[in-house]
């Protein structure tokens, strides 16, 4: 048996996890405040313009894209094996794919701030 | 004597055969929604770059009913994948000390306390108070 | 301590008459105390002589009678009649083929299990007369709780991916491999890698944890096959990124 290359993308899927598990939540009850019609001052355009005009928020904020983007394709590939879907190259290319989409799209977004 | 093995087939239903297996299901799950959200963010990254009136119309958006039910299913979902990813941390990265392992709590347990003091923190900083 | 009417549900195979297995109910009288495999052993004497069935030592060290009894994958010897109402579901360990009865076709474990290398590859090969090779107390509790497996395989009967990837090596081969890899006298991670690194190693799990809930000696396949993605990642980017670096 060969050694397998899934450590490329099990490496990402376990930071993103662990990304994910510490910073995801907080980040959904912002929105969901706002969506509540209680918007943190964050989220306010003017203020959130400046912040993602940084340099180092565009990065970060790629990178969060990145990792979640990721860690959620890796499980939703593990998911479909589980629930019967044998195809497991063609869900990979797919969800893989996506994330990546994701990611580029967002920082395609940055770069126009 | 003749040897007749029988295999019995795999079907979908391991998923009900225990709780714990339903839990794992659930865990997994909440990667539609960690994944559903994070794209509806990068869809608001695109307003935030299209200017004010596009980010205004990205906030209406946010408090439909459709995005609100969203938003609640996602915290929960996001705050189940993070219970259960500090619980199972202990057993991927255990810590020996001199002889002796850490206990699984005690490394759980900070994993939970840093996230309690970084979201906390982040509310703050964000302005939610 | 008295007695108690216990109706067991058993699956019953025999291969010369059987196109596929089907159940059987006994009846028996058995005492309160009674385990599983009591009232297995009390239903071959004095009701069915045709039931087959592994068992040892009745004391779950020997790991021969793992079943699955009301579809949990247990040791017989260890499932106390006491703990269950009704009728009791006593089926052969799931995701293996059934030779007979309770017997389960277990060579496919076997060869896993031979695959992992599991035997000591020492770093330094003293030689006999150099004496012996030395271990804290430290040194022996890194590897010691995967050193305990009884071979039973609840954990695989456990284990949805060796459910739906007969390939995969399984949670014990794996547990036995990190095993000798976290032992200091050892050697031989890199070429165990070749198992528990390949498709069907470790990189088959996806951390569902019933192995190590089911486990009888709380080895913790689970984590050790964490343990062992983690590794092999590491090593990995390590060989890819930073060739220079010895191991």
């Amino acid at each position: 048996m060969a050694r397998s290359n899934k450590p490329i993308v099990w490496g990402p899927f376990a930071a993103g996890g662990t990304l994910t598990a510490f910073l995801t939540p907080v980040l959904v009850l912002l929105t969901l405040l706002a969506a509540l019609g209680h918007a943190p001052d964050l989220l306010a355009y003017e203020r959130l313009h400046a912040f993602a005009g940084h340099w180092l928020a565009k990065l970060a904020l790629a990178g969060l894209v990145f990792l979640s983007l990721w860690s959620a394709a890796h499980r939703l590939r593990i998911t479909c094996y589980d629930l019967g879907l044998r195809a497991d190259t063609v869900v990979a290319t797919i969800v893989y794919a996506a994330a990546l989409a994701g990611t580029g799209s967002a920082v395609f977004y940055l770069t126009r701030i | 004597m003749s040897r007749k093995p029988y295999v019995r087939a795999i079907t979908s239903e391991w998923i009900f055969r225990h709780p714990r297996y339903v839990r794992y299901m659930v865990r997994e799950f909440s990667c539609l929604f960690i994944g559903g959200w994070t794209l509806l963010m990068v869809w608001g990254l695109k307003q935030l770059a299209e200017g004010p009136a596009a980010w205004a119309a990205f906030l209406e958006f946010l408090k439909s009913p459709a995005s609100i039910a969203f938003h609640v299913l996602a915290l929960a979902f996001a705050a189940y994948h993070s219970i259960t990813w500090f619980k199972l941390t202990p057993k991927a990265l255990p810590l020996q000390i001199g002889e002796e392992f850490v206990a699984d709590a005690a490394i759980a347990g900070a994993h939970f306390g840093a996230w309690a003091a970084l979201s906390l923190a982040v509310l703050i900083l964000a302005g939610a108070f | 301590m008295g007695e108690r009417l216990v109706e067991l549900e058993v699956l019953r195979y025999h291969p010369e008459t059987d196109s596929e297995p089907h159940f059987q109910r006994y009846s028996a009288t058995c005492r309160e105390e009674w385990v599983v495999l009591d009232a297995l052993n009390h239903i071959k004497e004095a009701i069915d002589p045709t039931l087959s069935y592994r068992w040892s030592c009745h004391m779950a060290v020997c790991g021969s009678c793992g079943m699955m009894i009301n579809g949990e994958p247990k040791l017989a010897c260890k499932a106390f009649l006491r703990d269950y109402r009704g009728v009791i579901r006593v089926e052969p360990l799931r995701h293996f083929p059934i030779e007979r009865d309770l017997v389960t076709v277990i060579d496919d474990f076997i060869a896993k299990l031979a695959r992992v290398k599991p035997w000591l590859m020492p770093k330094d090969n003293k030689a006999l007369a150099a004496g012996e090779y030395r271990q804290t107390p430290a040194e022996l509790k890194r590897f010691k709780r995967y050193s305990m497996c009884i071979n039973c395989m609840l954990c695989y009967a456990s284990c949805p991916e060796y459910g739906l990837i007969p390939e995969y090596i399984g949670p014990a081969a794996i547990a036995l491999a990190h095993r000798y890899n976290q032992d200091s006298r050892d050697g031989g991670r890199e070429l165990r890698q070749q198992e528990t690194a390949a498709t069907e190693g470790a990189w088959e799990c996806s951390f569902v944890g019933a192995c190590s809930e089911v486990c009888p000696e709380h080895v913790d396949p689970a984590g050790a096959i964490q343990q062992v993605k983690i590794e092999s990642t590491v090593d990995w980017y390590q060989e890819h990124l930073m060739p220079w670096l010895k191991k």
